[in-house]
């Protein structure tokens, strides 16, 4: 090829790759616009006030209610359980993985932990109703285990791969000088887990809990399968919830087009959408106040 | 060489990673109050043999090590012997300055705190090592900065702070100044002069000239195997053997 065909093929791909980066702006703030047209024309029907204070979701009732609390209890509630058991879980076995672990137990648990992330959340769902669901319902009296605490189980499964990938990356990515420094003054082996290895990694630890956060606040097929769905405003953990994820899902396929309960599946997605946003400018924050004392 | 006390010494030393034997029949005594240079070229097992006087081999799972260790009196390696407490004893100056990502403060705190001194007596400690390790007028006022921050020569003293701050008996130095500008290194070997008195230290160097500046005793090694020790002077000057000689005029190495 002559030099001048060779630098035009040089231009046509940057002009295509550049595209390429455009679509996926596009596409964000497409779906952005989508989110915020919708929701706006939700609030011309709904008053902002009660969608955000009313205790009560019934778009189907004589009075149709449009109270997002309960949903968003209700998240909540499944995302903190979740995290509540995940986050000790995935920090513990990433740091067994990287601090205590074996060649041979590396090379199981890792793999290990790679096919739990690929099960699908239709099947841990399903494990939800026929196995943790009795589990609960036997172990405390209930007539049925499907409630927060049985989706805060199961999502807590489906966030552990996340977690611990990314925390035992961030614990390994730890240099090993931090950590002779440490045995240097004679510390123990726990004692630099958890006042060095651990605090240096914190970076890369907030990321992985909020990538975990990210991953159960946004699951819906789990969810739905195991938490009951019932839409009283919830009480704790041992009741049948419905969160924000589970009521769109359900409620998108017999919804009537341009009508208000349309339009109030997309202030909920909205909503959703502003706490994903919310918990990675959190983590953000926590990976800027912990990178300045790595800067040298 | 009257009423030298010894303090540390190894005998009958062999140490092998997985099959490789690195250190070969060493036998070495180091005197209190002195310093002791480990020279000869790279991969002869000078660094190998500092960190058995700590334990650090200890991190290493494909590490064995035979033969006797004994400070003052106590063996190293004993069943009885904690390895923590061994490590607050025998202190470690790293290669490349290794603070921890905390503020300057929390760097020498740590070690105390671990240890076990009372919070009451932890501030006093703290500005005695950072004194005495001839950075405190540098970093007095700015204890919560990051030490990260610091140039390459302070977070190396403040490294040598950290292991003093703990009152150890013997402060292994792993190449400190290969990092250094000439400046930094400078100051660092008037700091190592000045810690003798309370301190036994042995360092492992490239640099001949650093050796001769800073220790009364030099021991050459070569291959896993220590060729000669002596007076650093005549190590440098008068050596016994072809090897030594070669070596510190620069012949290898």
């Amino acid at each position: 090829m002559n030099l001048a065909a060779r630098e035009y093929v040089d231009k046509t791909v940057k002009q295509l790759i550049r595209i390429t980066g455009l679509i996926v702006i596009l596409i964000l703030t497409g779906i952005f616009l989508m989110l915020l047209y919708n929701t706006f024309a939700f609030f011309r029907h709904i008053k902002p006030l009660d969608f955000i204070t009313g205790t009560q979701w019934n778009p189907s009732g004589k009075i149709a209610r449009y109270g997002i609390l309960p949903l968003l209890v209700s998240t909540c509630l499944v995302t903190l359980g979740a995290m509540a058991i995940a986050i000790p879980l995935g920090i513990g076995t990433a740091a067994y993985i990287s601090e205590y672990a074996g060649k041979r137990q590396k090379n199981i648990l890792k793999p290990a932990i790679e096919m739990l992330a690929a099960i699908p959340s239709v099947a841990i769902g399903f494990l939800g109703i026929v196995f943790v669901g009795p589990f609960i319902a036997g172990a405390t009296g209930l007539p049925n285990g499907l409630n927060a605490l049985n989706g805060a189980i199961l999502l807590s499964v489906m966030a552990l791969p996340t977690i611990i990938t990314v925390a035992e990356d961030a614990l390994r990515g730890v240099p090993h000088t931090y950590k002779e420094a440490s045995y240097g003054v004679g510390a123990t082996k726990w004692e630099t887990l958890l006042k060095v290895t651990i605090p240096a990694a914190a970076p890369g630890i907030i990321a992985a809990v909020m990538l975990g956060v990210g991953r159960a606040i946004g699951e819906t097929m789990t969810v739905l399968m195991a938490t009951g769905n019932a839409q009283a405003f919830p009480q704790g953990f041992l009741q049948s919830v419905r969160t924000i994820t589970a009521t769109i899902a359900i409620e998108t396929g017999e919804v009537p087009y341009q009508t208000t309960h349309y339009f109030a599946l997309f202030a909920i997605a909205s909503v959703l959408f502003l706490i994903t946003l919310l918990v990675n400018v959190i983590g953000e924050h926590f990976v800027n106040k912990f990178r300045k004392y790595h800067s040298a | 060489m009257v009423d030298e006390q010894i303090i540390l010494s190894a005998q009958q030393v062999n140490l092998w990673f997985g099959s490789k034997q690195i250190l070969k029949n060493i036998d070495i005594s180091f005197a209190k109050n002195s310093v002791t240079a480990l020279i000869g070229p790279s991969g002869c097992g000078k660094s190998t043999l500092l960190r058995s006087f700590n334990r650090m081999h200890d991190l290493s799972p494909d590490a064995r090590v035979e033969g006797q260790f004994l400070l003052d009196k106590q063996n190293l390696y004993a069943k009885d012997m904690s390895v923590t407490q061994l490590r607050r004893r025998v202190g470690m100056v790293f290669q490349k300055a290794n603070p921890f990502p905390k503020s300057i403060y929390e760097n020498i705190n740590y070690g105390l705190k671990i240890n076990g001194v009372p919070k009451s007596e932890r501030d006093a400690i703290i500005e005695g090592a950072l004194k005495e390790s001839y950075i405190w007028d540098e970093v007095k006022d700015e204890l919560n900065k990051p030490a990260t921050r610091l140039s390459g020569g302070q977070q190396q003293r403040l490294c040598i702070a950290r292991t003093v701050a703990l009152r150890p008996e013997v402060i292994l130095m792993d190449e400190p100044c290969s990092a250094l500008d000439p400046l930094s290194t400078l100051k660092i070997e008037e700091l190592i002069i000045k810690l003798k008195k309370d301190y036994t230290i042995i360092i492992v160097t490239h640099n001949m000239q650093q050796a001769q500046r800073v220790a009364d005793k030099t021991v050459f090694m070569y291959m896993g195997e220590i060729i000669e020790s002596g007076n650093t002077h005549d190590i440098f000057n008068n050596p016994n053997k072809e090897l030594t000689n070669n070596y510190v005029k620069g012949k290898f190495g």
